[in-house]
């Protein structure tokens, strides 16, 4: 914490970036420079009370005739349906689950950040604020991220009243745990399920609210078009997955909920069904994608077993407390028994290259050097296929031993039991290895994405009336999140901020109601049913999973842990190719009118298409090192990510400029990142 | 390793549906049951045939989308979801027979995908806690018992996946419907409206359809979340009290 | 269901005290028989202690068994698609076979009562009506006959299958068994009773069959 300065947020401490760089020259146009035209200003402390009360408010009796749409019922879609209905608005809310118990925010395990200093270490909001903009590599909005820290003890009593069972401490009240490194216990949790507990605590006050009458609830629905009429966001067009109905809804203002587009990458801890469709159609009609290529890749994840992997699983990192770090030091040695590997011929090599940190270096830095350490050919476990650097396939072993031996020497069998036998028990099942008699093998992979749609300060995408929360915005975590973040802003975002800002764009409605044939409508509606109707008609030979694949192994290898020019640009040229062959050669089978999984599966897959080329032209365009980006051009001598603040210190918001097998280009348009209340550093962690 | 799978196909919902018979060659141990089952859609669509439809979604055994009859055990042969049970839970040459759950509130969509939307209603009946955005008092004002909280949480870790039901030969959701019960009815802040919510919901469960509980306890063994049985006394205990007081 | 079995626990409890009486000899046995009819007087009337457990016994059969085909329909009518393989694997036996064992007892019941209470059939002689006085004698000439002791064996078969599922169900569904120890205490329970039970109404039969008791 040492140089944690407080100003005062009335002056800027850095001016407007200078972009030098232009490695993607040629790929993009660059647009006008936009600004955020609701950013609040003032002393930072009060921004958002001021903005609380400066927005408009609804009559009650008015709400009522309000609509809303909200896609997705994660931490940020359920709270946000739950509060809006109860403030009597009507509430339509889709999800493509049966339920919206389901939405992947479940599958979140460590905790949940609010800066509520219960154990009087020194937490603040200021603090919690600090943190997270230092975390995120300064590459996140102040004004946002001082909100979230702000909002963040209020989610804590919400979801306590709401039943969730946080754990206790012996005196009946909340327990904090410190998590990922920060030095401040600020961390609640529900044993490893907390976001499970809080998604019920918002599915149930959903629930609540479809008794009620003001939430309508449509599971097994898939939204694949925004209606755009006189600029305004107006309505979705979706399908029902059930009947194949393609439906088209109308609303005052449609909110985005949709989560995050890890899946981008095929293998990744997100669900099998997490997608970016309803993102990317709302990027397709207007609505700017930003800082696209920021992807969190968590280091300790159960390694690929075999190309018939189809997900990921993720194991809590405090794994890494205990357990030590190492691959052989002989490229001969790694088919061994790793028992049968001596002590000197092994290296531990996060405790060699980071002596003062060790296995505790942050997420990005442990899992780059777990992927160094294979491509030398020191990985351990079984030769996965994958796409080599030069384009080619070839055979390599993706993962690093996690012994626990050193700390059942320590503590014993059963005091390792005490700690981690959840997740041990999790491993062995996975893998049919017993963790306490063999080490674990682990290895990297895509957990989280902080780019996505753009917004404002009221989380309102530059299409009006589009409002984008949770991880599908890109507001909160820069180029990297801390963990216990995410639920934080979910919850954050839905409980609170949403309805607050959201009300001050409705206070001009109920604009005038849109037409079932209003030639918008009309044209959203029968573009989805000609996609529909193309996926079957294509009938090539090639199975949506294997483009799906495809795309994600090149994702993984040229647009994962390092970016390089060389590397993105051939990336770049891949896609292109596969997303025209996906096109004329994709073979769907089945018909539109049931229930349809790989035509589901085909529309998103066609859409990753186009956002993975998206993502390697930002990771090329930014030709600095920050968080969960690493370009192999910027780093120092030790290897390390290098900033370069006067360069890149900006959001790239990216605009839709058409298909780039037909020509088009994406534009550029930066928001420069003025900081008025923290200053800029470089991180090192040696 | 090489199987025989006996898959229910049924084209939707009102369709005759039938138990269709598949070799498949290539398993590996190390597979999960589901993408065992992405290997068969892969092969059937090698031969033009439509894939198998089955719900799933996060793949790790929380989320509660994923379901299935395995060889008449829901969820397969070991303590969990059918996503996280591995292939080398079986051996080269099993015949393997999924089905979907059974149960009319449960209605078939197509193949292995089932409706579960009854749960949600019951959870409209009154599986909640009434409190609006921003009413809630301090988080550590209303201290919970250490022991009760437990209790709470252990229970409210339900996936609401519906093994209980599928697995009841009776058909009855009692055991969604206790842990529900016991995990707000165990926290101060359940307490409110702890009689009327027990009331509502067990309703609700009777109106969908489900069948009664006789305490046979399949439920619980096939509960991949281990929810133990002495829900359903909680819930019989506090509907008692409830009926008592009149509601 | 349960409020309704508890009260049959209760009778069978007693019911099998009384039979063990046979081994205290006729005078012993017929003596309580008559003692039962006399219980209560001058409060009651003669019989009417019999009458009035005969009366709320039938309204419990009746409440038991309307409950078990409530039970029942509702059961067939939430799973009318059976599946095509179906294993068993935390339920116990005797908790799978209520209504085939409950419809045993019924029609055993039925008998029961023609033999012992209503009819008064003496199956060695096949007068019915008899040994008003003497129910003792009645007891040990039934018992006699080797298929008259299956039929009964088969019974208490059935009630200790009853007993063991029905004693911890009783208890779960009034709601006593909320901890993991008030379970394993609730089936203790089952499996004693079962056993006291059945072991205690089949101990006269056999004596009988095996001559230890005799007229």
């Amino acid at each position: 914490m040492a140089g944690s300065t407080l100003h005062d947020g009335l002056t800027p401490l850095n001016g407007p970036s200078n972009q030098i760089s232009d490695d993607a020259q040629g790929f993009y146009v660059l647009g006008e420079n936009i600004v955020d035209p609701v950013a609040p200003a003032g002393p930072i402390k009060d921004r958002w009370t001021t903005r609380k009360f400066e927005n408009r408010l609804v009559n009650p009796a008015n709400r009522r005739k309000l609509d809303i749409i909200i896609v997705g019922t994660g931490l940020a879609g359920g709270a946000a349906a739950a509060t809006l209905g109860e403030a009597g608005y009507n509430v339509k809310s889709f999800c493509y689950q049966d339920s919206p118990r389901r939405a992947h925010s479940i599958a979140a395990q460590g905790g949940i950040n609010a800066a509520k200093n219960y154990k009087e270490d020194g937490d603040s909001t200021f603090r919690l604020f600090y943190d997270t903009v230092k975390g995120g590599d300064y590459r996140a909005r102040e004004n946002n991220v001082y909100r979230l820290a702000e909002v963040s003890a209020n989610i804590i009593d919400q979801c306590v009243a709401q039943g969730v069972p946080f754990a206790r401490e012996y005196g009946g009240l909340l327990d904090n745990r410190s998590f990922g490194g920060v030095q401040v216990s600020r961390t609640f949790y529900a044993r490893g399920q907390t976001g499970q507990q809080l998604l019920i605590g918002a599915y149930q006050a959903m629930e609540r609210q479809v008794a009620a009458g003001t939430v309508e609830q449509f599971t097994r629905h898939e939204m694949l078009e925004l209606i755009v009429v006189d600029g305004k966001a107006r309505g979705i067009v979706t399908r029902d997955m059930v009947t194949g109905a393609i439906e088209t809804h109308l609303a005052d203002v449609v909110v985005l909920a949709s989560g995050g587009y890890g899946n981008v990458f095929y293998l990744s801890t997100n669900a099998m069904g997490s997608n970016v469709t309803a993102a990317w159609r709302a990027h397709r009609k207007g609505a700017y994608m930003a800082n696209p290529c920021y992807t969190q890749i968590h280091p300790t994840c159960i390694p690929v077993t075999g190309s018939h992997q189809s997900k990921l699983t993720l194991m809590s990192e405090s794994l890494r407390n205990d357990g030590r770090i190492w691959v052989p030091k002989n490229v001969a040695d790694c088919e061994k028994d790793p028992r049968e590997i001596p002590e000197e011929d092994r290296d531990y090599f996060l405790e060699r290259i980071y002596p003062s940190f060790g296995n505790l270096v942050p997420r990005d830095i442990a899992s780059r050097a777990a992927k160094y350490m294979c491509d030398e050919g020191r990985g351990v476990g079984p030769q996965v296929a994958e796409i080599g650097p030069d384009g080619e396939q070839r055979m390599v072993r993706r993962g690093v031993y996690l012994d626990f031996a050193d700390a059942i020497a320590r503590l014993g069998k059963h005091g390792v039991e005490e700690k981690y036998d959840n997740l041990l028990d999790m491993y062995a099942r996975i893998t049919g290895e017993n963790p306490y008699e063999t080490p674990m093998r682990i290895y990297p992979a895509v957990h989280y994405v902080m780019g996505g749609l753009w917004v404002d300060y009221h989380l309102q995408s530059n299409i009006e009336g589009l409002f984008v929360t949770g991880e599908a915005n890109f507001s909160d975590h820069g180029a990297n999140r801390l963990g216990a973040s995410a639920l934080m802003q979910g919850l954050a975002d839905g409980y609170f901020v949403l309805p607050n800002t959201i009300r001050d764009y409705l206070a001009d409605g109920p604009f005038e109601k849109v037409a079932a044939d209003h030639p918008e409508v009309v044209a959203a509606q029968r573009a989805v049913e000609e996609r529909v109707s193309k996926f079957l008609a294509i009938q090539g030979t090639r199975s949506v999973e294997s483009y799906h694949k495809e795309l994600g192994a090149i994702m993984w290898e040229y647009c994962g842990m390092e970016r390089t020019e060389e590397g993105l640009k051939l990336a770049i040229s891949k896609i292109r190719e596969l997303r025209a062959d996906f096109w004329t050669n994709v073979k769907v089978l089945g018909a539109s009118d049931n229930l349809n999984q790989d035509l589901e599966k085909a529309g998103r897959v066609a859409d990753f298409l186009e956002l993975g080329e998206l993502m390697c032209v930002d990771a090329l365009n930014r030709r600095e090192s920050c968080g969960g980006h690493f370009r192999g051009e910027s780093q120092t001598e030790d290897g390390e990510a290098l900033r370069h603040d006067e360069e890149f210190a900006y959001v790239a918001a990216w605009e839709w400029g058409g298909d780039s097998n037909e020509g088009g280009q994406p534009v550029l348009h930066k928001e420069d990142l003025i900081y008025t209340a923290i200053e800029m550093k470089q991180r090192s962690y040696k | 390793m090489k199987l025989t799978l006996k898959v229910w196909r049924q084209a939707n919902a009102t369709a005759q549906g039938e138990i269709k018979t598949y070799p498949l060659d290539g398993v590996s141990p190390d597979m999960s049951f589901l993408e065992m089952l992405d290997l068969l859609n892969e092969q059937l669509v090698t031969q033009g045939e439509e894939p198998v439809a089955f719900d799933h979604d996060c793949r790790e055994g929380i989320c509660g989308m994923c379901s299935l009859m395995i060889n008449g055990e829901a969820h397969g042969p070991e303590v969990t979801t059918t996503c996280q049970l591995h292939m080398r839970s079986f051996s080269d040459g099993d015949t393997i027979t999924i089905e979907p759950w059974r149960a009319d509130p449960f209605p078939v969509i197509k193949d292995l995908v089932v409706d579960r939307s009854a749960f949600d209603r019951i959870i409209q009946s009154g599986g909640f806690i009434s409190a609006n955005t921003g009413s809630a008092p301090e988080a550590n004002s209303v201290p919970a018992p250490r022991d009760k909280a437990m209790r709470a949480f252990n229970v409210a870790t339900c996936i609401g996946c519906g093994a209980c039901v599928a697995a009841c030969p009776n058909g009855s959701a009692s055991l969604f419907l206790g842990a529900k019960i016991t995990h707000l009815g165990e926290l101060p802040q359940g307490q409110p409206e702890r009689w009327s919510r027990v009331v509502d919901m067990v309703g609700q469960h009777d109106h969908e359809g489900f069948g009664g509980c006789t305490n046979i306890g399949e439920c619980a063994s096939a509960c991949p979340k281990e929810i133990p049985l002495d829900v359903i006394s909680q819930l019989n205990k506090d509907l008692r009290t409830a009926m008592k007081q009149g509601l | 269901m349960a409020a309704s079995g508890a009260a049959f626990i209760g009778f069978v409890l007693g019911h099998m005290y009384g039979n063990l009486k046979a081994f205290g000899g006729q005078e012993k046995f017929n003596e309580y028989a008559h003692h039962l009819r006399e219980l209560g007087e001058p409060l009651l009337p003669y019989e009417g202690f019999i009458w009035i457990m005969r009366v709320g016994l039938l309204a419990a059969l009746i409440v038991h068994v309307v409950c078990a085909v409530v039970l029942a329909r509702r059961a067939g009518q939430a799973r009318t698609v059976k599946y095509a393989v179906k294993k068993n694997k935390g339920s116990s036996l005797s908790s799978r076979t209520m209504r085939w064992g409950g419809a045993t007892l019924l029609l055993f019941i039925i008998w029961h009562l023609v033999n012992f209470t209503f009819g008064k059939v003496n199956v060695q002689t096949g007068e019915t009506g008899a040994a008003a006085g003497d129910p003792y004698s009645l007891l040990v000439d039934t018992f006699d006959v080797w298929w008259m002791t299956i039929i009964y064996l088969v019974a208490m078969v059935a009630l200790a299958f009853h007993l063991h599922h029905g004693t911890w169900s009783a208890l779960q569904t009034l709601g006593l068994t909320n901890t993991a120890s008030s379970r394993q205490r609730a089936k203790t329970a089952g499996w004693v009773l079962a056993v006291v039970v059945a072991g205690g109404f089949s101990a006269v039969p056999l004596s009988v069959l095996l001559g230890i008791i005799e007229k």
